[in-house]
């Protein structure tokens, strides 16, 4: 079984493991090691974003009519966190450590907030409106996120 | 019906914002009231001076936290619509302040009028708060156990609160209590819900979201999830058949359920302790070292009780429940509540700023909100407080120090929290110029 619920969450938790790793070097003052680790860590948060806005969201939307509501609030959340991203890459750049820690630390409570949202509500509507085609769904999605490199 | 689903990212910033900033300012007063009032306050829980202390933290400075943290909490995890989250604030807010303020006064000068001033106001305010929060908690789509936790506290809130109002109506009528209750029973009773069924659900329902989530722990056992609120419901439940007049029962349920609930209790504090030394993020902040002060607080609170149990020479004494009431009050509850205003109030600038500015504005970052400096200072201050304040019970002749420290801690606190919504307004401020003179601009 690999519906939406299945493999999202997972890769949440994923992604928080490569935001630690990259909070940790950037804590040390190890520029070299955070440059790689954050990249890692920016690419499957895009990679999340992209399937969720290229295949799940589309699909919800089209199974209940809802255009203006939960996809909505989602899609204007990633944008959000893509601006606070490429906040990190500047801090990053400049080894600017104050920079890095504290837009890590409102990055960290958008994505958690965001994740508990996606979890407790979207997703398990998403498992519902999608019945069969859940699963296929899952499976595409799954598949997008290893390609770009899990 | 289709429910309705918001999924907005937070009611208006005024909304939860109105009540974090009178909260401490209440926690100053009982400080100030113990100082001057001195040890007498001190000589048991009954004390005119004690009463009114209590009620102005557990009414004006946790209920009114609590209230703004749910009002906007339970918009982003149950995606559930709050009606009319201004208007629902703006009565609220002041008519719980209002309540509060009426029943210290009460307890202090003894005046009867104002119990039933106090009552008025509490079933106005709480009757409201109450429908609307049943409403979107019984109306979200959301799942996950946290919805049903903080559905059982709003229960809690409303036994609390009904009890509260006879207790309050008796005393301001100087009559018995209605139904041959008995008074001692209702207090007992009204205590434990109040504490153990609205206060301890809430930080039981909202841990399971915020421990994983702040510093990246593992979640709670899914067995705990599920026992911890249904064992301290069913102890609640227990303890409330002392309520039946003349039942033996009733009597024999009254420990089993208090050792129950102190057990459940002591678990979710160790578990929580446990899962914070398992955390994959190793930062240590203010926020977390505030929730270890807090159930450490727990663990010790729940020692002292299963000890005055088993000495009852020292559980008898008349300072014995006040030793309780600290540990449970400001170690417990006020060190959660502060700890989650030092991550609220900053991220909720932030979003209400982003939301305003959009991409455009390098806005300050969580952490330019309030300083670290001024966190872990106020955190200082308040766990000497609270070591002051234990001391203060075991020498009643401490109160002039304990009362003054207290009273500090929630000042700084106070001022760290204004000096928050200040980084907050300048922000706004700017960006609405900008707008403001980009708009003409536009239009020429």
């Amino acid at each position: 079984m690999t519906s939406p619920t299945q493999v999202l969450p997972a890769h949440h938790r994923h992604c928080d493991d490569l935001f630690v790793a990259a909070e940790e070097s950037a804590q040390h003052g190890d520029w070299a090691a955070t440059a790689a680790s954050f990249r890692h860590f920016h690419d499957q948060m895009q990679a999340h974003f992209e399937a969720e806005e290229a295949l799940l969201f589309p699909a919800f939307e089209a199974a209940t009519g809802m255009r203006g509501g939960p996809t909505e609030m989602m899609r204007y959340e990633h944008g959000q966190m893509r601006a606070l991203l490429s906040q990190l890459e500047a801090a990053c750049e400049a080894h600017d450590d104050d920079a890095y820690a504290g837009n890590a630390e409102t990055l960290l409570m958008l994505m958690q907030q965001h994740n508990m949202k996606e979890e407790n509500i979207l997703y398990p509507m998403c498992d519902q409106a999608l019945g069969a085609q859940a699963d296929q769904l899952g499976a595409a999605m799954s598949a997008m996120l290893e390609q770009a490199g899990a | 019906m289709q429910p309705t689903l918001s999924f907005e990212q937070a009611p208006p910033i005024s909304v939860p914002y109105r009540f974090f900033l009178t909260a401490p300012l209440f926690g100053a007063v009982a400080g100030l009231i113990l100082a001057l009032l001195g040890p007498e306050t001190l000589e048991s829980r009954w004390s005119p001076g004690a009463l009114a202390m209590t009620h102005l933290i557990v009414v004006d400075f946790m209920l009114q936290a609590m209230c703004g943290s749910l009002l906007q909490f339970v918009a982003v995890v149950a995606g559930a619509n709050i009606w009319r989250p201004r208007v629902v604030a703006a009565v609220v807010h002041p008519t719980i302040t209002a309540g509060a303020v009426f029943l210290a006064s009460a307890f202090l000068f003894e005046q009867r009028l104002l119990f039933l001033l106090a009552a008025l106001a509490f079933v106005a305010a709480l009757g409201l708060f109450l429908t609307v929060m049943a409403m979107a908690l019984l109306r979200t789509p959301a799942r996950g156990t946290s919805i049903h936790v903080l559905r059982v506290a709003v229960l809690g809130l409303l036994v609390t609160v009904v009890l509260g109002t006879v207790l309050a109506v008796t005393l301001g009528l100087a009559a018995s209590p209605p139904g041959g209750l008995s008074m001692p029973a209702l207090i007992d009773v009204h205590v434990a819900w109040g504490l153990g069924g609205w206060a301890l659900m809430l930080v039981i329902g909202v841990s399971y979201m915020v421990v994983p989530m702040f510093q990246l722990t593992p979640g709670y056992p899914v067995w705990l999830t599920r026992l911890l609120p249904a064992g301290l419901f069913l102890a609640l439940c227990l303890w409330t058949l002392q309520l039946v007049p003349g039942s033996n029962l009733a009597q024999a349920s009254k420990s089993g359920a208090a050792f129950a609930g102190i057990l459940l209790a002591a678990t979710y504090a160790a578990a929580t302790l446990w899962l914070q030394s398992r955390r994959r993020r190793r930062k240590t902040d203010a926020t977390l070292l505030f929730w270890r002060g807090a159930m450490l607080s727990l663990l010790a609170l729940s020692l002292s009780w299963i000890a005055f149990e088993a000495l009852p020479q020292l559980g008898e004494h008349a300072r014995a429940p006040l030793w309780l009431g600290v540990l449970a009050l400001p170690g417990l509850f006020l060190s959660v509540i502060t700890g989650m205003l030092y991550k609220i109030m900053p991220f909720l600038n932030w979003l209400h700023l982003q939301q305003q500015g959009g991409t455009a504005w390098t806005l300050p970052n969580m952490k330019q909100m309030i300083p670290e400096a001024a966190m872990r200072g106020q955190m200082r201050l308040h766990f000497t407080a609270l070591a002051l304040l234990l001391a203060a019970v075991l020498w009643p002749a401490l109160a002039l120090p304990a009362g003054l420290a207290f009273c500090a801690s929630c000042v700084w606190l106070e001022l760290n929290l204004v000096g928050a919504a200040r980084v907050y307004a300048r922000f706004r401020d700017r960006i609405g110029a900008a707008a403001g003179a980009a708009a003409p601009a536009a239009r020429s």
